[in-house]
């Protein structure tokens, strides 16, 4: 009896120990060890040189000031911010009238074309920005050619006042075919009745769009705003691969860029330590305030 | 279940551990000649398996494996993170000069002054200074250096009857010349993602960013001689004849091909770039000594260039160091490095093994004449522990200059990698004259 009640109390823990463990391990300890290492630094003695020079000890919070007080990191999280601005509602904007479209066919060029529109999405970040690397350099791209031929002197994709566009486009390009995908499902199962009720009252397309579909699609686009806003503030491998090509891309162009100068240029990861910490509470902060901004909204439709 | 293994690797590597100790103590320095040891070896260099191939074949008990990496930034980059976690570093590793303060500061190279002897001598000054740090101690062996030099579109200059710029003004004349006889070529261009060579061309003019006095370092970036060549590039791209693209871009590479691009202030392994990127252009370049500041006492700098050294992880110092050795003294192997790794070997015996120019110079008989001649003439340069600050610096700070086109924030950038660099120093806890 008492073995019988000892085992049902302990299966759900041995079911959920695979996860835990990897949860533990994979996630909560490496989160765990860098909250520890953006409380520590390294104290070099003289010069610096030869064994034992160097002790690590408790900074306190020195990290985190000389993280936020760092001249390049406001710009870089204002850049993001304008970053963000352009990217979320251009992706989101394009892949919502993209899915409309698309459901509103439902023909054989919509596959084709949800195919294609979709595609771009499973080429890696720096593969895309190499390609589109490629694409702004005025003496290798075939833009610029065709530009030129018919007249038209293009601006250079790189120069200051438009490489935050230039990185922009190339997210907006990835990413548009995932949020299309996710808004055309969530489309797709919308019952056709309500469509034909509508039509009935003698709604047309568009305004079947507006008042009928989007209302109901609301619970999606919250998620896929959610989802871009995240990627907006990790933004990195775009700007990174970028980098070498011009003058105006910053090593601390973005905070996540300023987290890989400091650990694998710099050396210093204490200092890489704290800025993420301070880039994972911002990127909580935000995520959670949107949700509470727009949640009741959108999820009241559920019910 | 991931533990049984890992556990059982932990006991085998214990095991080695003790054995390898027992054996290969340094301190009784009387390591068993018939032990079979394997050491691995971290190089990016092309071929240098081949080269390896040829020590293995004569030392049965030594065997090297080549390990091949990305490029020198990211080996110290994946050395220091070994190094950090206790294991995983190789035993032998290839390094960048200006690296070696940095591994040596965060205690990743192992001191072979006992085994290295008398190896001083075989080696320019500067580049055993280099790994001596000016010190007793030998962090590597100087295995290839980059004295700078000047290649030129010889076709282009006949056209417009220039002759190579013996002196920095002549060279500004010509690039004045070039740029005003076709709009869209230009000499060279002022790279801010090549901070190694800002550094050899402010080498040359005698600067040296960092300096030791007793056990505190001193930061010289915005000296008066960077100033000067900071100002000279500032007012060319400011006028215009030169310039403010990036180098190693497709853009760049395509402008080489194409003749827009019709110089190159680069140093001896420069051949291997042009023959990948402007493959088109061949016959038509030549080589010269960099122009010069003061043409009666002609100099050059260095763009490149890396020692051997063994790592403080190594088990087996004695034979990594015999390794290190032959690989950058023996004449066999320097024949090796040269002509099938395609290095320029440290080496002052190197001129043995180079007599016949790189193909795509064919036409320029002489090429290693004019090297050795550079090679000769190179600058002293000490390099601080922090070069990795002060270079990632000089991307952001002359990045924004060269985009602006403006004398003025030439100079400015400066300032700002200095500050940059005293503050690091300063911050980590190093002892900061001035």
């Amino acid at each position: 009896m008492s073995t019988t009640v000892r085992r049902r109390t302990g299966a759900p823990y041995l079911f959920l120990a695979p996860a835990l463990v990897l949860f533990g391990l994979f996630l909560a300890a490496p989160i765990v060890y860098a909250g520890y290492l953006s409380l520590r630094r390294v104290r070099v003695s003289g010069l610096g040189l030869g064994s034992g020079s160097r002790t690590e000890i408790w900074a306190g919070l020195e990290n985190y000031t000389r993280s936020l007080t760092d001249p390049e990191f406001l710009p870089s999280v204002l850049r993001v911010g304008a970053y963000g601005l352009i990217v979320v509602p251009c992706m989101l904007g394009l892949a919502l009238i993209l899915a409309l479209l698309l459901d509103a066919g439902r023909t054989r060029v919509g596959t084709f074309a949800r195919t294609a529109i979709f595609l771009p999405y499973a080429v890696p970040a720096v593969i895309a920005s190499l390609l589109w690397g490629f694409l702004y350099l005025p003496r290798v791209s075939p833009i610029v050619d065709v530009l030129d031929r018919v007249g038209i002197t293009a601006p250079d994709a790189l120069s200051s006042s438009w490489v935050l566009y230039a990185v922009a486009n190339i997210a907006i390009w990835g990413g548009t075919g995932f949020n299309m995908i996710v808004l055309y499902t969530a489309l797709r199962a919308i019952p056709t009745e309500l469509f034909e009720a509508a039509r009935i009252d003698g709604a047309g397309d568009i305004q079947i769009a507006l008042r009928v579909k989007i209302p109901i699609i609301a619970p999606s686009l919250v998620m896929t705003t959610l989802f871009s806003l995240i990627a907006t503030l990790q933004v990195f491998a775009e700007p990174m691969t970028l980098r070498p090509l011009s003058n105006t891309i910053s090593t601390t162009w973005t905070p996540l860029m300023k987290v890989y100068r400091d650990a694998f240029v710099r050396n210093d990861i204490y200092a890489a330590a704290a800025t993420s910490v301070i880039i994972a509470l911002a990127t909580f902060v935000i995520s959670y305030g949107f949700l509470k901004l727009v949640g009741s909204r959108a999820f009241s439709q559920e019910n | 279940m991931k533990k049984i293994p890992l556990l059982a690797g932990a006991l085998v590597a214990a095991l080695l551990m003790t054995s390898a100790c027992s054996s290969g103590d340094d301190s009784d320095s009387t390591a068993d000649p018939n032990e079979k040891v394997a050491l691995t070896y971290w190089s990016w260099a092309p071929n240098m398996d081949k080269v390896v191939a040829a020590w293995n074949a004569a030392h049965p008990n030594i065997q090297v494996t080549v390990n091949k990496q990305d490029g020198g930034d990211p080996a110290v980059a994946k050395l220091l993170t070994a190094i950090k976690a206790g294991s995983g570093a190789p035993d032998i590793m290839q390094a960048e000069y200006q690296k070696i303060p940095t591994l040596v500061s965060a205690d990743a190279l192992a001191d072979i002054a006992k085994e290295a002897g008398d190896l001083k001598a075989k080696f320019p000054e500067g580049a055993w200074a280099a790994v001596t740090l000016g010190s007793e101690a030998v962090y590597g062996v100087p295995q290839d250096s980059g004295p700078m030099m000047f290649y030129y579109r010889s076709d282009v200059f006949d056209k417009l009857k220039i002759k190579a710029p013996a002196t920095w003004d002549e060279y500004a004349d010509a690039a004045r010349t070039i740029h005003k006889a076709d709009a869209k070529q230009y000499l060279g261009t002022f790279s801010s993602n090549d901070p190694g060579w800002f550094a050899g061309l402010s080498q040359q003019a005698g600067a040296s960013w960092w300096g030791v006095n007793g056990d505190s370092w001193s930061v010289a970036i915005d000296d008066a001689t960077t100033q000067k060549v900071a100002g000279y590039w500032g007012g060319l791209v400011q006028e215009g004849v030169i310039d403010n693209k990036p180098m190693y871009t497709p853009e760049w590479n395509a402008a080489l091909n194409d003749g827009t691009q019709v110089g190159w202030l680069s140093a001896v392994w420069g051949p291997g770039v042009l023959e990948g990127n402007a493959a088109s252009t061949k016959g038509k370049w030549k080589v010269a000594q960099l122009p010069q500041w003061d043409a009666a006492a002609p100099a050059t700098g260095n763009w490149g260039g890396s020692a051997t050294s063994v790592t403080s992880q190594s088990k087996h110092k004695a034979q990594a160091a015999e390794f290190v050795k032959w690989l950058n003294s023996d004449p066999a192997a320097i024949k090796l490095l040269a002509g099938t790794a395609n290095v320029y070997p440290a080496s002052v015996d190197s001129a043995a093994a180079l007599t016949e120019p790189p193909a795509f110079f064919s036409n320029q008989p002489d090429f290693y004449a004019v090297a050795a001649e550079a090679s000769k003439i190179t600058k002293p340069f000490t390099y601080g522990p922090n070069v990795n600050v002060a270079y990632s610096s000089y991307n952001d700070a002359f990045g924004k200059a060269a985009e602006s086109k403006k004398a003025a924030e030439f100079a400015g950038a400066l300032a700002t990698m200095q500050q940059a660099t005293l503050d690091d120093l300063k911050n980590t806890g190093f002892k900061v004259a001035g």
